[in-house]
């Protein structure tokens, strides 16, 4: 968090808001699970004094925490990416329900475009599904605002808030008003209310009637809430938004009268009618799907909607503009560049075993973390990919479909973060009804990809305090399954060995690849022996090329420049490892066979 | 650009745009001006392909850069700078680092890394402005410096005295401080007689 030129306003990200804005609020309890684009919020939070954080081993074991809390008289935060809702969704419908005590407000980080996600699925319709108020800010400054809002009418209402975001408002950055600690106005204690808070039959149907109170209510709050409001402008046309899509409509439309709604569910019905009485046109703008659209249109109101106004993507202002006839002006059109996709580190883990996969006649069913990226060529070595911990899942289930001839064939692949989140399930699946696959568990000790957040099987807390870590070895034989190895990924051909054998074995087995990530803070600091690479000894087999560690290129011959380099003609290149970028970890020189690689300063 | 403007920051993940943007936007905002910046983290990052979006004004609706609306441009990487074509604006300044850092085709020997990159900007008459910002970093002793180059190449074409963005970098760098404001001095030289 930083200073900027005004004593009340911090130049803040949207998560960063979200954070301040909650310890604000007088947040006492936080819990999540990281996913971009949420994760900076419990990081940031866990600065602050007086509120309890933690990472939760998956988000639905965070959004119970949350509840639990709430049902405690605390101000709580439960944070998580979209997909972390599907996984939150059980507690959450039920939450419904039960309501709160303390004020309990769910932080959905949504990713149109999927800048870092599997799906764009639009969290807004869990608003209308589980029949409980959702907030949108539109940009950080909003969000601090609002989040006070979302506590308040929580603890009024008796209900969970929903709180959604977007990349592109949880991380922009912008100017952000700032004020003070508050304290929530419930008194923190057991207080027991068994009618309100446990779901059996007899009194879920009494707390079914509650809710629909509850949004009886509910609707005539939206019509005088602050955050929905009517902007009046030129009159001929009228555009209803929300979200990040209020700004592009601002910056498309300047000029325009806008109603910004600031609640995506429930709708200020008669505020939507007043506002289309007085517009020639209305024109509704939001990105992915037509939520706002379809209600309006069941009001009865003729609009334009996904008829213009794509619902694939994240929107701007000059799609807006595009969409709707208004002109652009010229636009250079791109230009041929090789494409940059992200890459493993050099020196990560990950790519000995993927190297080695990708050498098998195997099915590798994958999972969701930066091994994600041994789909890429040139390991190319992974067939399937769905969501936190299906890898076990999927492995499981092309065995059994699969029957003998599947034996030897089926590898799931998954990190630890991932494991603890929702592998270990699947593997007890795996061991209790006897699958003959065998799970690859990639233990870096770390969430790596979101920016390396401790789990359960780190060694330490959110905070920094040390922990437990579970040890996954022991956890696999507690499950039932016999053949638990342990192996060095970056040993490449000893890896080979056991990955054949523990894969054509016709019972369930594990294989942990235990290596620590290279951008750990310990890792870091590790003196590292970078490697060189010995062009007089090189083939050009492209052994280690293939590898595709960064520090790694490759340089071209033709048969005149080989020979003066005293090779052979045919010989079409040679390895160069770039010293500075290299983290010794050694796959490279475990495949080279020509003892054309190094220690660099052994050289 | 006197009272508004677009500034697109393009590189490959870990070259230190996150730094070089804030650094900007803290000197805009002792200005008095109103700043949005929008960043990509999570996958986007392994050594990837980047861009950050930054806005400034008296007042600033959206974070994002239209396409065809770039006022300025500093690309990190050679490729990077043409990469993002579409977002510039016709009269677009481009502040290019002339390093390559090769992406996965052309590490692997599959394709080479691609010639006449600076002549795909200034056959479309894109002011061009090259610049090592290696050199500059290795001869300041600071070889982390580069991102302070770059910066300081931009800061000429911005409606910011030369002494905020010094006071911005004082507080904002956390090493080398020394270094890293003779860097920026050496880039801000490169561009100052074009504004």
């Amino acid at each position: 968090m930083t200073q900027s030129n005004s004593k009340t306003t911090l130049w803040l990200s949207g998560n960063e808001a979200i954070a301040r804005g909650a310890w604000q609020a007088g947040v006492t309890v936080a819990s999540g699970y990281p996913g971009t684009p949420s994760t900076e919020i419990l990081e940031n939070l866990v600065t602050y004094n007086d509120v309890y954080c933690e990472w939760a081993p998956n988000e639905k074991v965070g959004l119970e925490t949350a509840l639990g809390a709430s049902f405690a008289g605390a101000r709580v935060l439960a944070t998580m990416k979209h997909v972390g809702l599907n996984v939150a969704a059980d507690p959450l419908f039920t939450a419904s329900y039960t309501g709160v005590r303390g004020g309990l407000v769910i932080i959905n980080a949504d990713d149109p475009e999927m800048h870092s996600s599997q799906n764009e699925q639009d969290n807004r319709n869990y608003a209308f599904a589980a029949k409980l108020p959702m907030m949108e800010p539109s940009d950080p400054a909003e969000a601090i605002d609002m989040l006070k809002d979302a506590f308040e009418l929580s603890e009024k209402y008796d209900t969970p808030v929903l709180f959604r975001t977007t990349t592109r408002i949880a991380h922009v950055k912008g100017i952000v008003p700032v004020g003070d600690r508050q304290i929530g106005p419930v008194k923190v204690g057991i207080e027991k209310m068994p009618a309100k808070f446990v779901m059996l039959p007899a009194n879920a149907r009494a707390r079914r009637l509650e809710i629909a109170k509850r949004q009886e209510n509910l609707k005539d709050f939206v019509e005088t809430y602050s955050g929905n409001r009517i902007e009046w402008g030129d009159k001929k046309r009228g555009f209803i938004t929300g979200g990040i899509s209020y700004l592009y409509t601002k910056e498309a439309f300047p000029e325009a009268s806008v109603l910004k709604l600031g609640m995506a569910y429930p709708l200020p019905e008669k505020m939507i009618a007043e506002f289309v009485r007085e517009v020639d046109e209305v024109i509704i703008i939001e990105e992915l799907d037509p939520f706002l659209e379809i209600h309006i249109k069941a009001m009865g109101i003729p609009c334009i909607g996904k008829e213009k106004i794509p619902a694939i993507g994240e929107l701007n202002s000059f799609i807006l503009k595009k969409s709707l006839g208004v002109a652009t002006g010229d636009v250079f059109p791109p230009a041929e560049v090789p494409p940059r996709p992200p890459n493993m580190c050099p020196g990560c883990p990950h790519r000995g075993i993927f190297y080695n996969l990708g050498k098998m006649d195997v099915f590798v069913s994958g999972d969701i973390g930066c091994y994600t990226l041994g789909y890429l060529p040139p390991l190319s070595a992974m067939d399937s990919c769905v969501c936190m911990g299906a890898s076990i899942g999927v492995a499981h289930g092309m065995d059994k479909a699969l029957g003998k001839e599947g034996e030897g064939k089926t590898v799931a692949v998954i990190g630890d973060s991932t494991f603890m989140h929702s592998g270990i399930t699947g593997l007890i699946n795996m061991a209790y009804n006897k699958s003959a696959s065998t799970v690859i568990i990639l233990d870096n000790r770390i969430t790596a990809m979101t920016g390396h957040q401790p789990n359960p099987a780190s060694g330490n807390t959110l905070s920094g305090d040390p922990a437990f870590a579970i040890d996954i070895e022991a956890l696999c034989r507690t499950i039932g399954v016999k053949h638990v190895t342990v192996v060095n990924p970056h040993d490449i051909p000893a890896c080979k060995k056991i990955l054949k054998e523990e894969i054509a074995r016709p019972e369930t087995s594990v294989v942990i690849a235990k290596a620590p990530c290279v951008l750990i803070p310990e890792e870091r600091k590790r003196v590292k022996k970078p490697l060189s690479s010995l062009i007089d000894k090189c083939t050009g087999c492209r052994a280690c090329v293939n590898l595709g560690c960064p520090a790694i290129s490759w340089t071209s011959l033709t048969p005149a420049e080989a020979k003066k380099l005293g090779k052979k003609e045919k010989q079409k290149g040679y390895a160069r490892i770039t010293e500075d970028m290299c983290n010794g970890c050694g796959q490279c020189l475990s495949v080279c066979k020509f003892e054309a690689i190094a220690v660099a300063e052994e050289k | 650009m006197e009272t508004s403007g677009n500034i697109l920051f393009s590189g490959v993940g870990g070259q230190g745009i996150l730094l070089a943007s804030e650094i900007t936007v803290y000197a805009l905002l002792e200005c008095g001006y109103d700043a949005k910046k929008s960043e990509v983290h999570g996958m986007a990052q392994r050594g990837g392909s980047v861009v950050a979006h930054l806005r400034f004004g008296k007042k600033v609706y959206s974070p994002l850069i239209d396409p065809g609306q770039a006022d300025i441009t500093i690309a990190f990487e050679m490729m990077e700078a043409v990469r993002y074509l579409p977002f510039y604006k016709k009269d677009c300044k481009v502040i290019v680092n002339t390093h390559h850092i090769d992406p996965p085709m052309v590490a692997t020997g599959k394709i080479p890394y691609p010639s006449g990159l600076l002549e795909e900007l200034e056959k479309r008459n894109i002011a061009t402005f090259p610049m090592d910002g290696f050199a500059i970093a290795k001869s300041v002793g600071e070889i982390r410096s580069a991102n302070l180059a770059l910066v300081g190449a931009l800061s000429s074409f911005l409606p910011v005295e030369e002494k905020v963005f010094l006071d911005v970098i004082k507080k904002r760098v956390p090493r080398k401080l020394d270094e890293n404001i003779q860097a920026f001095l050496a880039g801000r030289k490169i561009t100052s007689k074009e504004s």
